[in-house]
């Protein structure tokens, strides 16, 4: 098997992956601008029925590929029923083969209700949990909107340990007011209950998300700009030194733990992306002997509401919203986008096959060289890689490379 | 054609908002210009702009017939004219082609500096004024305050003043009566050679160029061969017409009439404001007075944000100016902003619609430089040089003197912020001349550097009388001043654009508040910025931008790859917007920065 290693002679750059999208929440929290819902009823069957339709027309596209990673996300993937779980693996398995350590994510709430159904998930094939903690200050919780406690968290973490070979949490940091005292206890705690993964978010301020009207009605100010850059300081310093260091802006895992699907978008590989609002990318040069010969990749969006895009799946087979064919251009400055994030960062020769040109190209020299010497980025002889001061101003930084 | 006797020509002079435009619309009314249904709210303002800012830019005129009480039928022409002291040029002509005017004062504001300086204006005119007290239906109206106010300040009788609502109606049938009564009839001759008064032209995307013009002797006729007496050109006349508000086309115009003519003009610049137009076959032997040319006296560069832009905007100025004969351009590089244009304007509000026209009738993003005043430069070779970008400025060496234009400006302020404009105008470098009362009003004459006043002066007045204070000037002279030119430098990088010219003692001050500015306009970046103000290579004022820390998404997974993409797209759109100097973004907002410095 092709080796999965960032330089690795891997024929399928990136990998291939598959992310399910279930749209539907209990409630929504105020900093999400995902594409979630609340809904009262939700038709499982039915959902269950569409599901597999797209997952039937993506697969049809993308035959004799290897299949290296599921993710189930939301929404509130926990809330989907544990058949229709099992029904999407399965079908997968026929539509491609499995990579023989292919990981299988669920993300899920830590309430006690959610927690319950683990097993069943378990024996559905997911392999690897999720969980969305968030905090472990009980007065956060409710500031985020949260529907479980502290003590719910630690016990949904406990209880996941039992049932999944491997799994991971999201803490949001960076709140209004936090102190670097009170991030760090907090921090030390998740790390004490780690298994050997965890995502550490700073809270943003979303547009179209209640915290984004609290704002503006000065409910709250988020916290300013140095405070935030001393947490991820502090962060990055005190994970790596608990052997869960970054390899992506927001992802910390010991060393072999990183979620391979994560990987996959940030290595800039292959996904089928399913689901009301998931995305996808397609086709690698004439490799799946497909449709996209000319090394032409596909960008899919599917139908963002949920009910139009069960409509869509029912009368046309997908709900596919959009499709928009990347140029080389367009391909290597996603994946410069994606890799910098990467402690890893970006394989030179990689951003040149997808350029078609070479890298002047697509950054200038001059402005490179001014980045290396600012200690923004460094380069090794095949690789661009994103320093930590650079990766904490990212946005910035690839406006300056590719503006 | 209508009989002397029978003809009223009017102009009306008020201060912005104290309701010239709601009683012209009244009037029209009354006299049935316009069915119901055509009527809005300021008919005579035909430019959106004039609408919004609810002031008056172009001449309009209409031309009313109106049946008085004494059953006699009368033709009522009414020249608007702008309220603005930078088109105190165009009140000149409205007014030169009238014999009377209504002072149209607001009954609880009282009068304003532009009223004053337009009542003498026509008075100059040797006009018959009737005082109007507008608004006084209002409850904070004091029409015997504001009588005895135009009496002490104006020195004119305000005992017969007429009291009306423009808004209401109430009393505007009066203002038709006393039209008639108390204003002159025009004189003339119908039988001498034509001689008619050239007030105003256009361009009309159907006529071509529409000439206003008053008569004064004989008689202007369709198919005529005219002569323009000054441009020395002859046209066939193809169209006479009067404004109802609406163009009617009419046969002729005789003595006392005012109208419009079009005769196959390509351009507002063949037609010269003041001239006089004659019968090519049977010339007058003389000119009328005619008026002296408008100058620009402000400058300041306009810049496309987008250098791709700069055909379009060299099209649309020219366009612009096929209206409006008033403003200048030429070409002008900036090694910052690249290429643009410098203009010249009569004054800052002149530049603000120019600017505003540009960007909203023909969609073009802008960066505008400082205002900047014509500087006289006498240089050590005895040469004279008229300096209109401080970017410009020779090297100090070869310049034995400075000389910039200074005015005569009129302030009307209700006494409780006379402390503070007192203080203003002292900052700026003024001389007092007067300072007299009238009610609680002073009135405050005091001599100014233009310099300082298009740099943040009406602002800050502005904010300084909560918006009570009002103002006119007039240029008076140039004067000597130890003037200097102070470079802006971003990391060590000279800014072109930001270059200004000021007086020495206010350099440092100014300096400072430059760097200030610009250290909060221009984002954090990657590196850190160094922001100066020097004058040569002195150093007088310093800032500096520490380096960006945090910037990035916390999350972005398959979905966000496409927003993150888009997003860059924009951030690529927005660094069109800035430009480099050195290795540093600069938004275009600090390129104003240098305008809008204040203590405020």
């Amino acid at each position: 098997m092709p080796a999965l290693g960032p330089d690795g002679p891997s024929v399928l750059p990136g990998g291939f992956g598959l992310y399910v999208h279930w749209p539907f929440c209990r409630s929504k929290c105020p900093y999400c601008d995902f594409n979630s819902h609340v809904r009262e009823q939700v038709n499982h069957g039915r959902w269950r029925r569409a599901l597999l339709a797209e997952l039937a027309h993506f697969a049809a596209r993308t035959k004799g590929r290897r299949l290296e990673s599921i993710f189930f996300g939301g929404g509130t993937p926990s809330l989907m029923a544990p058949e229709t779980v099992a029904a999407l693996i399965e079908a997968a398995a026929r539509h491609w083969s499995f990579a023989p350590d292919i990981e299988i994510t669920l993300e899920a709430n830590p309430t006690s209700a959610e927690a319950q159904r683990f097993a069943a998930f378990r024996s559905a094939g997911v392999n690897r949990l999720s969980l969305g903690v968030q905090s472990f200050e009980d007065a956060a919780l409710r500031f985020l909107g949260r529907g479980h406690d502290a003590a719910e968290a630690e016990a949904a973490i406990a209880l996941a340990r039992r049932h999944f070979p491997r799994l991971s949490f999201d803490l949001i940091y960076a709140r209004p007011g936090q102190s670097a005292r009170a991030w760090g206890g907090e921090l030390d705690r998740a790390i004490g209950l780690a298994a050997d993964h965890l995502s550490l978010y700073q809270l943003t301020i979303e547009e179209n998300t209640g915290f984004a009207g609290a704002v503006r009605r000065g409910d709250f100010t988020p916290l300013s700009e140095e405070p935030a850059a001393a947490l991820f300081e502090l962060t990055q310093e005190r994970c790596a030194a608990a052997g869960l260091p970054a390899y992506e802006i927001s992802n910390h895992a010991a060393p072999g733990a990183a979620s391979r699907h994560n990987l996959v978008y940030w290595r800039y590989g292959d996904y089928v992306g399913i689901g009301p609002g998931a995305h996808g990318r397609l086709g690698i040069g004439g490799m799946d002997g497909g449709e996209n010969r000319d090394g032409a990749r596909i960008a899919t969006r599917q139908t963002r509401k949920p009910e139009a895009w069960l409509e869509r799946v029912e009368t046309a087979g997908a709900g596919t919203e959009a499709e928009e064919t990347l140029s080389g251009r367009e391909q290597a400055e996603e994946a410069l986008m994606m890799g910098l994030r990467l402690t890893e960062g970006v394989a030179q020769a990689r951003l040149e096959t997808l350029l078609r040109a070479p890298l002047d190209q697509l950054i200038q020299p001059q402005r490179l060289a001014r980045l290396l010497a600012g200690g923004y980025l460094d380069r090794s002889e095949t690789r661009l890689v994103a320093t930590a001061r650079g990766r904490a101003v990212l946005n910035t930084l690839l406006a300056e490379l590719l503006a | 054609m209508t009989d002397l006797a029978h003809i009223r020509n009017f102009s009306i002079i008020a201060h912005i908002d104290h309701g010239k435009s709601t009683l012209a619309d009244r009037l029209i009314e009354l006299c049935g210009g316009l069915e119901s249904r055509e009527m809005h709210a300021q008919v005579l303002d035909s430019m959106d702009i004039e609408r919004e800012r609810g002031i008056t830019i172009k001449a309009q005129t209409v031309r009313l017939s109106y049946q008085a009480r004494n059953g006699e039928s009368y033709i009522l022409n009414l020249i608007d004219t702008p309220g603005h002291v930078d088109f105190a040029y165009e009140v000149n002509r409205s007014l030169a082609a009238c014999e009377g005017s209504l002072l149209v004062v607001d009954a609880s504001q009282g009068v304003e500096a532009q009223t004053l300086a337009n009542c003498y204006q026509a008075i100059e005119n040797s006009h018959e004024i009737v005082p109007v007290l507008n608004k006084v239906d209002l409850p904070a109206a004091e029409p015997e305050r504001v009588k005895e106010q135009i009496e002490e300040v104006i020195g004119l009788d305000a005992s017969d003043a007429l009291m009306i609502s423009a808004k209401t109606g109430q009393g505007v049938a009066e203002v038709l009566e006393a039209l008639v009564h108390r204003l002159p009839a025009p004189k003339g001759d119908q039988a001498a050679p034509l001689k008619a008064l050239l007030i105003d032209s256009w361009y009309d995307a159907y006529l071509g160029v529409v000439v206003l013009c008053r008569v004064v002797d004989g008689v202007l006729r369709r198919g005529m061969k005219i002569r323009m007496m000054a441009a020395k050109s002859s046209h066939l006349v193809e169209r006479v017409g009067v404004f109802t508000p609406k163009g009617v086309q009419v046969e002729e115009l005789g003595p006392g009439e005012i109208g419009f003519l079009t005769a196959s003009i390509k351009q507002v610049a063949d037609t010269s404001v003041g001239d006089t137009i004659t019968d090519e076959r049977r010339p007058a032997q003389a000119a009328l007075a005619g008026f002296k040319p408008s100058i620009p006296v402000v400058f300041c560069g306009l810049f496309p944000v987008d250098a791709a832009n700069f055909a379009e905007l060299r099209e649309s100025l020219a366009k612009l100016r096929l209206n409006d004969a008033s403003f200048q351009f030429e070409p002008e590089t900036s090694a910052a902003l690249g290429f643009g244009f410098r203009c010249g304007f009569l004054g800052l509000l002149h530049l603000e619609i120019i600017q505003e026209r540009l960007e909203r009738e023909f969609n073009l993003d802008l960066i505008t430089t400082a205002p900047s005043v014509i500087y006289r430069l006498h240089l050590t070779n005895a040469s004279v040089l008229e300096l209109h970008n401080p970017a410009d400025m020779p090297d100090p060496g070869r310049i034995e003197q400075i000389e910039e234009p200074w005015i005569k400006a009129t302030i009307m302020v209700p006494d409780e912020y006379l402390g503070a404009v007192l203080k203003l105008c002292e900052e700026k470098r003024g001389e007092q001349v007067d300072l007299t009362y009238a009610g609680n009003r002073a009135m405050v004459v005091y001599h100014l550097p233009l310099n300082e006043v298009v740099f943040d002066f009406y602002d800050r007045l502005k904010s300084i009388s909560r918006g009570y204070a009002s103002f006119d000037y007039q240029l008076a002279e140039y004067r000597i001043s130890d003037l200097v030119k102070m470079t802006i430098l971003v990391n060590s990088e000279p800014v072109d654009a930001l270059a200004i010219v000021v007086h020495r003692a206010r350099a440092e001050a100014r300096g400072r508040q430059l760097c200030e500015r610009l250290k909060a306009l221009i984002p954090r970046q990657l590196f850190k910025i160094a922001i100066q103000a020097a004058i040569g290579g002195r150093v007088i004022a310093r800032e500096s931008l520490s380096a960006l820390r945090k910037d990035v998404l916390a999350k972005c997974y398959g979905g966000d790859v496409t927003r993150k993409r888009k997003l860059l797209e924009k951030q690529k759109a927005g660094k069109k917007r800035m430009r480099q100097v050195g290795n540093v973004d600069i938004p275009q907002e600090a390129f104003l920065a240098a305008l809008k410095i204040g203590d405020d």
